[in-house]
């Protein structure tokens, strides 16, 4: 059993404004169904599901309307009742402003369920890769922010033991207060999903971060706790520092220990969650339902009315602006996520995904238009900021030189975009988007390394190909040439052959038919043969004197 | 004197013994450089450095034959790697005689055009067209290096190279230097 009496501190990290209670004045609430509903086919890390509905299907709410491919992806469900109306490209919510396939269903109104088949108490009694499965099939994703699918980090692998269940209701950073209002709401829920994990996993302990600035969660998790009767569930009040609610700085900060580079949480025997993916999880499991909403923080200078929503995933972006309000006059960027990890949108034309946790419409007085940035002086702010202990001045210099296979040594990947090296740069440098880009350029870099290789083997094939190709006609040739010579040698003997073989026996024939020969060649008188000899002597005294002319 | 030199000469037969036998039993077969060049370029097999394919360049510039500036499709980028895996200066790339830098493109056959003369098959440097003769032909696209060498013997010129659209998974943050320089450029402007 691990001790939490005492905490660490990571290194680095910022005390900023929170600027939460904006949005935490009002109660959480829902939001309506709105007309039309788009989903993307990928809203987590992996590859994106495929569309299992055809246009002008009838679909319920919870139905799933794209199934999972490959071993790292989740499904995807209707959030309510009504028809496909197009399955094609559409705007989602990413820096490149770029289209992704996308399933649009407008809304019935009627919002009828499926038919839900909830396991209940019974999880305890599956077998812990079909309750993985049924998580799976939920669609749950980490609704903390990077959407990694829930259902692989519920299974660390025969190599790691898994000691300890972290819920991460750090929620650190500034404007965003959904997981606070999670808490507060939903405290019951998230604990039995917590329970739930904890089987999953087969751990005996869980500890729930919450940083200090959110004194009802606190509470109301704590109440919960104690009524939830488990003595091996923990509250911990973490100080508020930016980015404690970061996995391995929340880590960091509960048991001392580091996660490795390159490596995940489970290596060191830990495996962390967020709330609202507990409460997923409790609604999965308990009532059947699949991950079709979750609760997102509408806020800002430019958002009139500032609040929680429960929001149907998919629900376009100004249909919630307009549910709070609408926008102020002093409105000037709109922001998914916080100030900090947050990008920018060029439109309000966009779905809510699995992991929009928040809506930052700013002014131009909150978030400025940065300054021009000025050279790098060397001073240092950057380092003492920075809390995954990076050198990014280093980072910047080689990134900025596109000397990524030197900004990898100086350990690019372990940077998490958390932006306190740029919030206290001197000369404005927005070192994020440096690192950002750095990391984008090394992956398209492996992927053409892998195209190269793959063009190379084709390309050796190819050439192997024609070269046996041609060995195989030169063979080819050479046979035939062959048999066509030999063909004429033997013919020509064998046919002067056969016509003396074929005069011989046709004499012979001839013989046999006949049955008679010369009558003057044998029992010659001597006189007769006198008469030869004299003809013979004549012939050759005829013959002579020709010659010797 | 006799012990000394004895003592000397059979350790020295020793370590030789054990220098030589590690030399042998730890034998580490290192990459050869025309690999490491090969391992550079792009793979596109396009022809445009003037030698038949990407290996026979890697070749020439090992063996000095060839200045490392002569492949459009690598890039600055190749050019860079090249200097730096060679211990030379980055020289330009030499636009003039082997030609520019262009985006990435991929061909395209019109089939409806297409008269099955297996002309741009038999051209593909990665067999990336599929096809016979008399009978449609079609471009693998995933397998296509965008080399160009399939447009210029096609008969009825129904191959088209068009660029490569990014899609999310392949999209990549812009360098923040490309984005001020456009912010000044409009300043200045």
């Amino acid at each position: 059993m691990r001790s939490f009496n005492h905490l660490y501190k990571f290194h680095g990290g910022l005390h900023l404004p929170d600027n939460k209670a904006q949005s935490t004045q009002r109660p959480l609430s829902a939001a309506p169904i709105p007309p039309r509903l788009v989903l993307p086919l990928q809203q987590h890390i992996g590859e994106a599901a495929e569309p299992v509905v055809a246009v002008g299907d009838k679909v319920l709410k919870g139905q799933m309307i794209a199934a999972p491919q490959g071993y790292i992806s989740v499904p995807v469900h209707a959030s309510t009742s009504g028809t496909v109306v197009d399955i094609g490209q559409h705007p989602v919510p990413h820096p490149s402003g770029l289209k992704a396939p996308c399933i649009v269903i407008e809304a019935d109104g009627e919002d009828r369920w499926i038919e839900l088949n909830p396991i209940g108490d019974r999880y305890r009694e599956l077998d812990l890769n079909e309750l993985r499965m049924a998580i799976r099939d939920a669609g749950i994703v980490g609704l903390g922010g990077a959407g990694f699918p829930s259902f692989i980090k519920m299974n660390p692998g025969p190599r790691r033991h898994v000691d300890l269940l972290v819920i991460n209701g750090a929620e650190c950073e500034p404007y965003i207060s959904c997981d606070d209002l999670l808490m507060r709401t939903h405290a019951d829920d998230m604990l039995q999903g917590v329970a739930i994990l904890m089987h999953a996993l087969q751990v005996k302990q869980c500890v729930i971060g919450i940083e200090d600035n959110k004194p009802e969660a606190i509470e109301a998790v704590r109440a919960a706790v104690q009524a939830h009767g488990n003595s091996n569930i923990e509250v911990v009040v973490i100080p508020s520092l930016y980015p404690s609610g970061g996995e391995r700085q929340l880590i960091k900060i509960l048991t001392g220990q580091e996660v490795p580079s390159q490596g995940l949480p489970a290596d060191i025997g830990v495996v962390c969650h967020n709330p609202g993916t507990a409460v997923a999880i409790q609604a999965a499991i308990y009532r059947g339902e699949p991950l079709i909403s979750r609760i997102v923080t509408l806020t800002g200078q430019g958002i009139a009315e500032p609040q929680n929503l429960l929001v149907r995933i998919g629900t376009p972006m100004h249909f919630l602006v307009e549910q709070s309000g609408g926008y102020t006059e002093k409105v000037d960027r709109l922001l998914m996520g916080g100030p900090m990890m947050g990008f920018a949108l060029q439109t309000d034309e966009l779905p809510l995904i699995k992991t929009t946790n928040c809506l930052l419409a700013t002014s131009r007085s909150e978030s400025p238009a940065p300054p021009a940035p000025l050279p790098c002086i060397r001073c240092g702010q950057c380092a003492d900021a920075c809390p995954a202990d990076l050198l990014p001045q280093q980072l910047f210099w080689y990134a900025r030189a596109r000397d990524f296979d030197k900004a990898q040594d100086y350990n690019l990947f372990d940077c998490i975009e958390c932006g306190c090296c740029a919030y206290v740069c001197p000369s404005h440098i927005p070192l994020v988007q440096y690192y950002r880009f750095a990391k984008t350029e090394v992956w398209a870099q492996e992927r053409e390394r892998d195209k190269a290789d793959v063009a190379r083997q084709r390309h050796e094939f190819r050439l192997e190909r024609l070269e046996r190709e041609q060995q195989e006609r030169a063979a080819k040739l050479r046979k035939k040439k062959e048999a066509i010579q030999g063909d004429k040698k033997d013919s020509a003997d064998d046919k002067k052959k056969a016509a003396i073989q074929a005069a011989l026996d046709r004499a012979k024939a001839k013989k046999a038919a006949n049955g008679v020969a010369p009558k003057n060649t044998e029992n010659l008188t001597s006189a007769q043969q006198e008469q030869i000899k004299a003809a013979d002597a004549r012939r050759t005294a005829a013959k002579q004197p020709k010659d010797n002319n | 004197m006799i012990t000394a030199i004895l003592a000397v000469g059979l350790l020295a037969g020793l370590f030789g013994l054990l220098l030589g036998y590690s030399a042998i039993r730890f034998h580490v077969e290192s990459d050869p450089v025309v690999d490491q060049i090969d391992a550079i370029l792009p793979q596109t097999q396009c022809g445009q450095c003037g030698f038949a394919g990407c290996r026979p360049y890697a070749e020439a510039i090992a063996s000095g034959a060839a200045e490392i500036n002569q492949c459009p499709p690598g890039g600055e980028a190749g050019i860079r790697a090249l200097a730096d895996l060679l211990g030379r200066d980055f020289i330009p790339l030499n636009e003039e005689e082997h030609g520019e830098h262009k985006g990435k493109v991929v061909a395209i056959i019109d089939e409806q055009v297409c008269i099955g003369c297996t002309l741009c098959i038999q051209a593909c440097p990665v067999d990336a067209i599929l096809g016979a003769a008399k009978h449609m032909h079609t471009v693998i696209e995933e397998e296509c290096t965008g080399c160009e060498l399939c447009v210029e013997p096609c008969p009825v010129d129904c191959i088209d190279m068009v660029p490569v659209k990014t899609d999310i998974e392949e999209w990549k943050w812009p360098s923040p230097d490309e984005r001020l320089s456009i912010n000044n450029q409009q300043a200045s402007a």
